[in-house]
This record gives C-alpha cells, sequence and structure tokens, in this order.
C-alpha cells in the first residue's frame, strides 16, 4: 500500500511517501504505526508518541481502531494546524 | 436542497481576491439578505516571523473542506458557500483562509461561517511550520486543544 508522510513526521521520517507490504498480523491503524514503529530507529523516533500520530485511509480520517483491509493509501501526519 | 447551494472550495498558491468571490456569490441575487466573510491573515509575531510555510495533503484538504461545507449547508438555510485556503509560503499580513457564507439572514451566516472555520482548523489537513527571521530552523505550530474545544462544541 501507499504511505504518505506529512509535516514533521515526514521530516523525522525523511521521506514523503514510499510503498509497503504490511504483514498480515496488523489488523488496525493502530498495529500499522506500531509495526512502522518497530521499522528502525527513525521511524521508532517519528512514532515514538503514536497518540499524537493521525492517519487517514484513502484521504479520510481513520481513528486508530479503524481496520486497514482494503485501503490503497495511508498517510501519517502530526494534528492539523490550518485555518 | 444541498445540491442546489453553490459551492466553491479551492486551495492554491495565489492570493485571494474577497470582493471578487463574494460577488460572484451575491451578484444577480436578491435572497440574500447577509454576507459573512471570515480572512484569517498570517500574524508577524512582532517580527520574529519572516513567514508561514504551509503544507498539505492535496485531495484531501479540498475534500475535507467540502464535506464541512455540505455539513454546515445542511445543518443552516445557507444560500451560498465559499472556501479558499492557500499554501505554501505566506508572508506576514497576507491572507490565508477565507470563508464567506450567505444566507437570507444574519444568524445563519454567523454561525455557518465559525462552524466552518472551527471544523477547517482541527479536519483540513494542512500544518504551518514558521520561518524566523533570524534564520533559526522552523518551528511546527502546535496544534491547539482551545481549536479542538471550538469544534466540539458544535456537537451539543
Amino acid at each position: 500500500m501507499r504511505v504518505k508522510y506529512f509535516a514533521w513526521v515526514r521530516e523525522r521520517i525523511g521521506l514523503a511517501e514510499e510503498v509497503l507490504d504490511p504483514p498480515a498480523e496488523v489488523v488496525t491503524v493502530g498495529d500499522f504505526v506500531g509495526w512502522l514503529a518497530t521499522r528502525d530507529e527513525t521511524y521508532a523516533h517519528a512514532l515514538e508518541r503514536p497518540e499524537v500520530i493521525r492517519v487517514a485511509l484513502d484521504q479520510r480520517h481513520a481513528p486508530h481502531g479503524k481496520p486497514i483491509a482494503g485501503a490503497r493509501e495511508i498517510a501519517l501526519f502530526p494534528p492539523m494546524t490550518g485555518g | 436542497m444541498s445540491d442546489t447551494v453553490p459551492l466553491t472550495v479551492r486551495v492554491q498558491a495565489e492570493p485571494f481576491d474577497v470582493a471578487a468571490e463574494t460577488a460572484l456569490l451575491t451578484s444577480g441575487r436578491t435572497d440574500i439578505g447577509a454576507v459573512v466573510a471570515f480572512t484569517g491573515l498570517c500574524r508577524g509575531e512582532a517580527g520574529t516571523l519572516a513567514a508561514l510555510e504551509l503544507e498539505h495533503y492535496p485531495g484531501m484538504a479540498e475534500a475535507e473542506i467540502e464535506t464541512t461545507a455540505k455539513t454546515a449547508i445542511e445543518r443552516w438555510p445557507l444560500l451560498g458557500v465559499t472556501a479558499i485556503h492557500r499554501h505554501g509560503r505566506i508572508a506576514p499580513g497576507e491572507p490565508i483562509v477565507v470563508v464567506i457564507v450567505t444566507s437570507s439572514h444574519r444568524a445563519a451566516a454567523f454561525a455557518g461561517a465559525e462552524f466552518l472555520m472551527d471544523f477547517l482548523k482541527t479536519r483540513a489537513p494542512f500544518w504551518k511550520k514558521e520561518i524566523a527571521s533570524d534564520g533559526t530552523p522552523g518551528n511546527w505550530v502546535a496544534a491547539h486543544d482551545a481549536d479542538d474545544e471550538a469544534a466540539r462544541r458544535w456537537e451539543a
């Protein structure tokens, strides 16, 4: 699936987007964030406070308990500061 | 009903013209009795800020603003909505966002505009980074709990 990062999540991970294939045991948004954090120290640092990470599945806001099955695009970003 | 209310949502780098956008909503109509336009500007923070760099999630940014605007149109008797949000580098004094809401009467126009801004701030995927005047590395603006509370009060 296509994974996108924005704002300081993008800066800390050092990528704007990548394509990843999470293992089958990654069921929910929260599982996905936790799995990413185990990839290496860079991801672990970027996602050290998973509770502040907001996630969108196919460009719609998704709570951490939502299943990711079927999503083509997942985006991780900090709380929004527009307006 | 909501399908017939003029709705314009744009995310763009260029500045916008509030008077021209307002005229697009009101010209040729005699049923509009109230226009509320809110414009958000970039503050200079007493000279410490050179500019804001606004990042956004293309596609989702437009979709979230549109969803919020449609909710406002269902909730209040609005006659038109325009919402424009800029991205990229924005200097102090320049506009960042405008929402323009028209209605027959002022109460719906005020409420619709405030609702739209409150939800836009907490749901539309934009992030502000401060570019400091002294050349130090920029900081990402932190989200405010007060903004979340402002959005939540509409649930009551």
